[in-house]
Formats: structure tokens, sequence, C-alpha cells
């Protein structure tokens, strides 16, 4: 009886997950063993859960429509990355100065816009890319990842010719061309991150991260329990029936394109706020097979996917990267072993969970 | 509206919108770029012979329904591991390379095999499998030569070895040991070669005919020979010898050659179906080769063209490497394992109930993808003359799919002609686009983004015009849509 129950409870979790979550386990006492910090390295987990939280969190819609794991949301991010660089000129004119004098408020205010603009964006991206996987049903995902890389290799010339002029986005000498990484030193590095801050111990709790975080979470779960959320999980598991109970199925899955392709912007606002930078160029590239993964180590299936595997899988997945650096630099300073690491987790879930696809469908 | 022409004209266009797209491309920024031919063909010539091979390693897994194998990158991945070693061992020159060829074939052979093996669990879901599946090998062979390699496994070889004798360096120079171990092999070298194994061949198998009792059939074998007895006779002419040991053969000279030779055989062929076998009808297929020669020889005699092709200097054996791989792979198509996996890659329920053993017929075509992409690697690799450790592999897969569409493939049919012409195309505007970008711009950086982008576009637009297309295809056969397959919400 026992035996069998754990068997069931194994198998519900899911093996990969086990490794992984052993895998962190085992990273926290080897650092704990090596006498590194585990209490500021548990903090470090903490602040990327945050940061990277809402990227993964698009996916959700996505799975739920039906164009499974975003592979594309590369696109909302460039939205988002455009919002946030407007954002910067504005402040460049003293557009918020005009209003605020507190610096932490004019921060604020910076960000806001920046997550406004984002929204507004990647969502008219959303709505046309949600028109193109609407065409291609049945090959979402290598469309989407494709359409992902021409819109990064599209954008790096665009990112050369836009008439951005703020002091920190260009390079300096040509007075023209964004560069690389923009700091955010005078924009709205850290806002939320600092929001009613604490440390525990030597743990710094980021708390207007993760309540901003959670917030979303929060408001996808609201969507997803909504008559139309419901409507729109109806669309992604069973087209026929739902066309059949006369629900519009293209414009559903329009509507999770355009929610994840949104959140995907507003995702990288906020992480580009927790990392202080935003990172144009090739940068954005493979970020979305680093959201499929997470929300597949959580738990997720290419068709089936909650926030509860988001918070789980960002938490295993990030906090392995958090831990990894340190104590592999720690262990072997040569070679870059926590950037093989993650190659390897990343594209081992996301080749296991392909595999796995085809008996789920059955 | 009926008119068949327009109809034809219209289809020509749908069909190969892609190519006519590039076509327009090519020439906008060749324009646009200033530059001339004589710096064009050089280049492309070049690059021609380091990616044909690449890019032919394709076809295989398209026609067996594979789609287009974005796993190349993993046998690139095999011929640079043999690099290491034979490199590391300190062999050099043609010896070098055929010990590559010994120590990658296997490792090729194994993560095809493989992949095969993977690919058979993902049925549908291929291409995106595949393109996973570089990047996740891309890391253990990132965790095989930065950490294991010194590691684990203790090398010591300075040059080869980052200083902390941990991972090995960035970048390994072939210029030593295998840079143009192919590319240097001279013709009288490969003549007489040919001529001693087909003799050798011949021997043997006449030997063999006799013991068995069986027909001489010793016309057959001559065909071959003669040829080659002839070619290697000149050779003892001091004229011809000094031509025959050179390496490199000048492009209008290939052109010549080339015309001289089809001309003739042509003109034989037409012979002996009018003469001798007085068939009727006008012979269109040969007139028009001929017509096609006399053309491309006559472009020789354009001055600019002239002193553009006089520059382009073709390795030999490489370029003959590529054409066997281009006659191989239609000869390859039309064996009873070729016809299977044709049959797989029409329909896999088809192929299964006419007893086909489908899954191993994709393995078999997963595994000559890789081995011939590890060999198309070595040929780049030699050519280039050094390793870019961690970079050499990387857009491999991109770059030989991207020209492999641009020349009209899709993802379920692609043929050697269209990959010989994609090459063409996307590696001239590969080569105009930084200089076109400068001129029409003033910065280079944009042309290079611009072939970037071209390379992903091309791939986005293919996929998704084939998507696009499969599934107007369906909606037109409603049974299929209305039975239970869709109650899988997305066949992925």
């Amino acid at each position: 009886m026992g035996a069998t129950s754990i068997k069931k409870t194994i198998k519900n979790f899911g093996l990969p997950r086990i490794i992984i979550f052993s895998f962190f386990v085992l990273l926290m006492i080897t650092a704990g063993i090596i006498n590194m910090d585990v209490q500021s390295l548990m903090g470090d987990v903490i602040r990327r859960w945050g940061m990277y939280g809402i990227l993964v969190l698009a996916m959700v819609p996505g799975i739920q429509s039906g164009i499974g794991p975003n592979f594309g949301v590369t696109i909302g991010i460039v939205g988002g990355l455009l919002g946030a660089l407007i954002s910067v000129e504005l402040r460049s004119n003293d557009f918020f100065a005009a209003y605020a004098s507190n610096p932490t408020l004019v921060a604020m205010m910076s960000i806001l816009v920046a997550l406004v603009l984002a929204v507004i964006i990647s969502s008219v991206f959303g709505i046309l890319y949600g028109m193109l996987l609407n065409r291609v049903k049945g090959s979402e995902m290598t469309v989407s990842t494709y359409v992902g890389f021409s819109v990064v290799a599209l954008m790096n010339i665009m990112w050369l010719i836009l008439p951005f002029r703020s002091q920190t986005s260009i390079w300096p000498i040509a007075q023209e061309g964004l560069r690389n990484t923009i700091s955010l030193e005078a924009d709205f590095s850290n806002v939320f991150n600092n929001l009613l801050g604490f440390y525990i111990g030597r743990t710094y709790i980021p708390t207007g991260l993760l309540l901003m975080f959670f917030l979303l979470c929060v408001l996808v779960w609201l969507f997803t329990k909504s008559r139309i959320g419901a409507m729109m999980a109806a669309a992604g598991t069973n087209p026929i029936y739902a066309k059949a109970s006369g629900i519009n199925v293209n414009r559903m899955r329009i509507l999770g394109t355009t929610i994840s392709t949104a959140l995907g912007g507003v995702g990288i606002v906020m992480y580009a706020q927790s990392f202080g930078f935003l990172q144009l160029y090739n940068a954005p590239q493979m970020m979305g097979f680093s959201c499929v993964a997470s929300i597949l180590i959580g738990g997720a299936s290419i068709r089936k996917a909650r926030i509860f595997n988001v918070l789980l899988g960002t938490f295993l997945f990030h906090g392995i990267m958090a831990v990894a650096l340190p104590v592999a630099n720690n262990l072997i300073p040569e070679g870059n072993l926590s950037e093989i690491l993650r190659i390897i987790i990343s594209n081992g879930i996301i080749l296991y969970a392909l595999s796995k696809s085809k008996e789920e469908g059955k | 509206m009926k008119n068949p022409l327009r109809e034809n004209v219209g289809g020509f266009f749908a069909r190969n919108n892609v190519t006519i797209l590039f076509i327009v491309l090519c020439i906008g920024s060749y324009i646009a770029s200033g530059t001339s031919m004589s710096y064009l063909l050089p280049e492309l010539f070049t690059r021609f012979g380091r990616n044909a091979f690449l890019v032919l390693s394709l076809l295989v897994p398209v026609v067996a329904g594979l789609g287009l194998n974005f796993g190349i990158v993993i046998g690139a991945v095999a011929a640079q591991i043999s690099i290491f070693l034979v490199v590391l061992w300190g062999f050099s020159g043609f010896g070098g390379l055929m010990l590559c060829v010994a120590i990658c074939t296997p490792l090729a052979i194994l993560f095809g095999w493989l992949i095969g093996k993977l690919f058979n669990s993902m049925k549908g879901t291929e291409m995106i499998g595949g393109l996973v599946t570089g990047y996740f090998s891309d890391g253990l062979y990132q965790l095989l030569f930065l950490v294991i390699l010194g590691g684990v496994i203790p090398i010591n070889n300075p040059t080869l070895m980052i200083s902390t004798g941990v991972g090995v360096k960035n970048t390994i120079n072939l210029k030593d040991n295998l840079k143009y171990a192919l590319d240097d092999v001279s013709m009288l070298t490969v003549i007489r070669v040919a001529f001693y194994v087909v003799a050798a061949v011949s021997v043997i198998l006449l030997i063999f005919r006799i013991v068995k009792k069986q027909g001489l059939k010793i016309s057959s074998l001559l065909k071959p020979l003669v040829p080659l007895a002839i070619l290697y006779g000149a050779s003892f002419i001091p004229a011809a010898k000094t031509f025959l040991d050179t390496t490199r053969l000048v492009l209008v000279t290939a052109v010549e050659i080339a015309a001289l030779v089809t001309v003739a055989y042509n003109l034989y062929l037409i012979i002996r179906k009018k003469a001798i076998n007085k068939e009727p009808g006008v012979p269109k297929k040969e007139l028009a080769r001929i017509g096609l020669m006399v053309a491309l020889y006559a472009v020789t005699w354009i001055p600019q063209m002239y002193d553009a092709m006089m520059a382009v200097h073709l390795p030999v054996l490489t370029y003959l490497c590529i054409g066997a791989l281009c006659l191989f792979i239609p000869w390859f198509m039309d064996t009873k394992l070729g016809q299977n996996m044709r049959t797989v890659g029409q329909d896999r329920g088809v192929a299964a109930s006419a007893g086909i053993n489908v899954d191993r017929t994709r393995i078999i075509a997963m595994i000559i993808s890789t081995v011939l992409a590890s060999y198309g690697q070595l040929i780049s690799l030699q050519n280039i003359g050094t390793l870019q450790t961690y970079g050499s592999h990387n857009q491999v897969g991109l770059y030989a799919i991207a020209a492999l569409l641009v020349g009209g493939a899709s993802v379920n049919k692609a043929t050697t002609k269209q990959a010989v012409l994609g090459i063409l195309l996307f590696h001239t505007l590969f080569i105009l686009a930084p200089n076109a970008g400068k001129a029409l711009l003033g910065n280079a950086q944009i042309g290079e983004y611009f072939r970037v982008f071209v390379a992903y576009g091309v791939i986005a637009l293919a996929l998704a015009m084939h998507a696009w297309n499969s599934k107007g295809k369906k909606r037109k056969a409603p049974n299929e849509v209305e039975d239970g397959s869709m109650a899988i919400p997305f066949g992925l």
C-alpha cells in the first residue's frame, strides 16, 4: 500500500522534477559545505524567481489557448524593450521631472509608463502574431521559434536606425545606434526590488517585485476561471468540441497569444528593472527557450499548464542557475560550467517534454 | 481566366516565390553594392565549395518525411571531435584528413542513430526537436571540450589547451596540418588513383565472373575504364602533365571542358537516337542541354565575366566530391531503400501496411544525413583553415537550411538542383549584403544584420507557407477534418 502510494506520488510529481529538485537541494548543501553564504544565496534565488517569473507566466495563456509553448515570446520581449526605451527617452527629456521631484516617484512613474507602453506595443504585435499562428495550426512551435528569431534579427537593424537620442541609450562617440546594454541607473533600476524590501537574516526579500509577480499570477488565474478564460481553455483542449458549442476558436487563440505576448512585454520590463540593464540585440533570442524550459520543469506539458507550474518551475530552474554559478565557480573555476549546465538542463527538459507529447495526445 | 498560359505563369511564380524574391534581392544588392564580378565570383565559389556538401546532407531526411534536419549540427560536432583528435595526435595532410573520416564516420553513425531514435519518439515535431537537440548537443559538446578534456582526461598540449590545462582553446589553427588537405590534391593524383582503383575493381570483377562462369560483360567494364585510361595516358604528354599537376582549376577552363564534354556527349546521344535507333521526334532534352552549355560558354566571352572567371580557382577534388554526392543522392533515391524512404515520407501508415519498417527507415535516413553532414563540416573546415572550437558548428544548420529553402525546396520536397541553386543565391546575398548596406545606409553592420535576418526570415517564411498550404489541402478533403484525428488539439 505504502509503496504504491509513493510510486503514485512520484508519478504525479514527475521524474524530471524529482531529479531537478534533488539537484537543487544538493547544490544548496554543497554551497553550505564549502562555506558559502547560503542565506544571501537564498536571497539571490528569490530575486531571480521574481525576475523571471512573469516571463514564464507568459507561457500559460499560450499553452491553454492551444498554440503550445510560446517560443515566440521574444516578440513580446521586443515590444517590452521598445516600451522601456521610450520611457528612457521621455526621462532624458525631463518629462517625468516636470511632474515630480522625488527620485523614487520619478522612477515609479517611468516604470509604469514603460509597463503601459510595453503592454500596448506587445499587444499589437501579439494580435498580428496570433493571426499568423491561426494560419499555421499544427506547426506552431517551429514557426513561432523562427518568427521569434526573425523578429530579433529584424530588430537588430531597428536598434541601429531607430531615432532614440537619450545619452544613456546611444553609443557615446558615434552619437547614433543603441548600445548593447543600457544602464537603467538613472531610470527605474531596482525600483520594485527596493519597494518595501527587507532582510530576513542576510536574505533579502524584494517585496515589490514578488508582489507584482504574484499579482499577475492571480490575475491570470482569475482570468482562466472567468467565462472567457474557460472558453479559451476549451478552444485549446478540444477545438472541434469548442467550435460545436459556438466558441470562435480562432479568436480565442488570438486572445491567448496576445495575452502571452503582452505578458512577455511586462516580463522583460520587470526583468530589466531587477537586472538594472536593458539588453538589446541578440540577448532576447534564446529567452523564449528558457521560459519554455522553466514551465516544463514546473510540471507543465506542451498541452497543459497551470499557475502552479510557473511558480515551481521558475523557482527550480532559476534557483539552480542562481546557486550553480557561484558553486561551480568555487569548485571548478575553469570553463563556464553553470552556463553549460543551463544549456543542458533547459534543452534536455524541452526534449523530454516533446518526446512525451505523443503518448499524452493519445 | 482560363488561359492556361496565364495559369502556368501564375503557378510558376506562386511555387517559386522565395526563389524569385531572392533573385531580385541578389540583383538589387549587386547593383547597390557597386562591387564587381571579379570580387563576387571567387568568393561565391569558395563558399559554394565549403557549404555544398552540408546543404546536400539535408536532402535525405526531407524525402523520408523528417522535414528539415536541424540536427546536422550534431554531424558537424562529430567532425570537430575528430579534427581535435587528429590535430592532437599530430597527423597532417591528406592522410590526416582520412583519419578524420575514419574517426568521425562511426561517431556520426552513432549520433545519427541516437537522433533517429529520439525523432521516432516525437513524430511530427522533428523540426523543433532537431533544433533543440542541436542546442542540447552543443551543451554536451561544451562540457566535453571545456571541462572533461583536461579536467578529467589529462592532456598535455599547450598549443591546443587553455593555459590552465583545463579546456580546449577557442580557436585551433589548422594551417600546419589539415588546411587544404582535400583541396590540395592535384588532378594528376586524382586521375591516377581513380585509374588504378577502377582497373583493380574491373580485374576483380572479371576474375569473379570467370570463377562464377557468368557472362564476362567486358564492354560494361570498359566503359569507365577507357576514358580514365585515355586521361591517364594523356598525363604523360608534358604539356598535359603540367596542366594536370595543378590542384586548382580555373573556372574558364572548367566551363570550357564542361561545355566540350556535354556538347560531345549529347551530340553522340542525338546521333544514336536519330541515325542508329531512328527514333521519331526532335531530341528536345539533348538540344536544350547543348544550348545551355553553349550559352554558358558564351558568357566567358564577355570581358568582365572572363576576368572574373579567370580569378576563380576551383579545388578539383573538393568539387569532384560535391559532384559525386549530387549524383549519389538521386541514384540512392532510386534504390529499394530510397524508394522505401519516399513511401515513409509520403505516408507512414501506407508504408507500414506495405511492410516497410518505418522506424528503421527513418533512423537510416538520419544516419545518412548525419554522416554526410560530418563530411561536409570536414570539407568546410579544411578549406577555412581554422576551427572555432565553440562556434564553427553553431550556425551550420541555420545557413544550410536557409540556402536549401532559397533554392525552392520545402519541408517535404527537395532536390539536388534546388540545393545547388539555393547555395548560389543565398551566398551571393551573403557576400553582397554588407557592401550593399554600407553603400545604401552608410553602415556595413546593417547589411550584416540584414543577412542574418534573411536567413531566419527565409526559414520562418518557408515553414509558415508549408503549414499554411498543408492546412489548405486538408480543408479540401472534408472527411479528414471531421474524423477523430482532430481530437488532438494541435497535431504539432
